[in-house]
């Protein structure tokens, strides 16, 4: 059963994965309220894709609890799906197929009504309407974004996952890719949980911030919070002051110091 | 880019975000359209599909043609090699036709996004089985009628023992078929020769060409554990004798029933394997 008084659209609690002997992520808790647009910011292999994996159910925990809207994301994500949908630079489209199958495809695998008016209007908002009918693999990787996006959004979900949503994007594409999530959010009152190393993205968009490195949450509040304990003016300078205290072996430094714990 | 608008598109029903049925069959039109779409698109697949099977038919409809005059066990029924390519191309193309429906999509990186979506693995398992069928249909099609005209062989003469062998011969496609592409998901493309040429191992034991009689005890006793095996004996009693063994069929059906549980089976749990270990975002050429 969906519980729609559930307090948090994400709760996750103590959850470890491991491959082999490497420990992806270990033993991170966090929750994400209703409405909020969090980020799980670290640099490479701080195990932000993999935690992003475990809540869309590609990929099981060694330990720990995942739910997504009340629902164990191990044993009953099929409840769930249809109101979650996520972009991510490690999967793809099949290439062969035109902008529009694709989104028609999806469209019937999340059960769409009016599914041709939904991809004329979604094609309209991303300014798709250039491509729609180009093979996939034929588009440049601003174009393939915005279709990724596209694809995201088709099932207009309540939780939007996306895996460094602006990589590989220029600086005016990357901008306007995340003033569209933002009108997004503030139309439909969406849950997005971001996974990035943009910290300027994170900076603008979010308002809680997880501050990843080797699998554990080292740090998370919001960005001012996080500037302001950290006596920084950016949250670049804030990761960076992160990285740089460990690397000195001082993991107990002013910001650590009084960061809430993460959760 | 200037114009920043999310609000056009029409707002989410309730629906829309319900919880996914236990089966759709609207997902699995959903895989079966995309293939098709990539079939549509590409006539060079739909010409190869039908290639093989045309020129198998071919030279061994030539061969016939010199063992007529030959081989009194062959002119004893004159269809026998045809009818016996053509339905080996049956059991070959579905199994090709499940791997590759599967394959494909890990060669277009895209089962992360498939299995995010509410389709669930025994859907996925129904579309790929059904463009086996699909493909199968496309392949074989063209030769049987093709071999009317060019060696007198009417294979659809054999009447409705024909659907019973086609359908056993599917069956047992669509088995080899999800076992190859359950090795592919398992072991990655590296593996995909798996999927093309696994099937030939079975070709000796299935007695296409020859009967079951013909191999040594101890690899007979392998024959009969295949509903290929039955398949093929019940074709050559029927062009030899002009009877359906009943018999053979019922062992071939029982045997397809078995073997589909378990590949299915096995395909779904390496699905879990794949969440497991962390395949579905690791795939791709």
């Amino acid at each position: 059963m969906i519980r729609p008084d559930a307090p948090h659209v994400i709760e996750v609690a103590h959850l470890t994965r491991r491959f082999g002997d490497i420990v992806a992520v270990n033993g991170v808790s966090f929750t994400v309220d209703d409405g909020a647009t969090a980020a799980l910011l670290g640099g490479n292999g701080a195990g932000k894709t993999t935690t992003l994996s475990i809540l869309l159910g590609l990929l099981l925990p060694t330990s720990g609890t995942v739910r997504v809207f009340g629902e164990d994301m191990v044993h009953h994500r099929h409840r769930v799906l249809p109101r979650m949908n996520f972009s991510s630079p490690y999967v793809d489209l099949p290439k062969r197929l035109s902008v529009r199958e694709n989104l028609t495809i999806f469209g019937h695998l999340y059960g769409l009504d009016r599914l041709d008016e939904r991809i004329a209007a979604l094609a309209s908002d991303l300014e798709l309407g250039a491509f729609l009918d180009r093979p996939h693999g034929s588009l440049s990787s601003g174009q393939v974004t915005r279709v990724s996006l596209a694809k995201a959004l088709l099932n207009e979900p309540r939780l939007l996952i996306l895996d460094e949503p602006t990589v590989s994007l220029d600086p005016d594409t990357g901008d306007w890719v995340r003033s569209f999530l933002e009108s997004y959010r503030d139309r439909t009152r969406a849950t997005i949980l971001l996974a990035s190393h943009n910290m300027a993205e994170v900076e603008r968009m979010c308002d809680q911030v997880m501050m990843m490195r080797d699998g554990v949450i080292v740090d998370s509040g919001a960005p001012g919070e996080l500037i302001r304990r950290y006596g920084r003016k950016t949250l670049e300078e804030v990761f960076l002051d992160i990285a740089r205290r460990r690397a000195r072996g001082e993991e107990q430094g002013a910001g650590a110091e009084t960061a809430a714990p993460a959760a | 880019m200037t114009r920043i608008s999310a609000s056009t598109a029409p707002a989410a029903s309730a629906a829309m975000h319900a919880p996914a049925a236990v089966f759709s069959w609207r997902r699995v039109g959903a895989m079966i359209l995309r293939h098709l779409y990539v079939l549509r698109r590409s006539w060079p697949r739909i010409l190869e599909l039908a290639y093989w099977p045309t020129v198998q038919l071919i030279l061994w409809g030539f061969i016939t043609t010199f063992f007529l005059q030959h081989s009194s066990w062959v002119a004893r029924a004159a269809g026998v090699l045809v009818s016996a390519v053509l339905l080996w191309d049956v059991l070959f193309r579905s199994n090709l036709g499940v791997a590759l429906s599967f394959i494909e999509e890990m060669w277009s990186r895209n089962l992360g996004h498939l299995f995010a979506s509410p389709l669930r693995a025994y859907e996925l398992v129904a579309s790929i089985a059904i463009m086996g069928l699909l493909r199968t249909t496309i392949s074989v099609a063209p030769a049987a009628l093709l071999a009317w005209p060019l060696f007198d062989v009417w294979v659809f003469g054999l009447g409705s023992p024909l659907a019973a062998f086609f359908a056993n011969l599917l069956v047992m496609g669509w088995c080899i078929g999800l076992v190859s592409s359950a090795v592919v998901l398992r072991f990655g493309v590296a593996a995909e020769n798996f999927a093309w040429l696994g099937i030939f191992l079975l070709a000796p034991v299935s007695c296409v060409y020859y009967p079951v009689a013909t191999l040594p005890g101890w690899l007979q006793t392998v024959a009969w554990s295949l509903p290929s095996a039955y398949v093929f004996e019940g074709m050559r009693a029927v062009l030899y004798d002009g009877v359906f063994r009943a018999d053979l069929m019922w062992r071939a059906v029982s045997l397809n029933v078995v073997y589909l549980s378990l590949s299915a089976g096995f395909f779904l749990w390496i699905c879990r394997v794949a969440r497991l270990k962390g395949l579905l975002l690791r795939q791709g050429e």
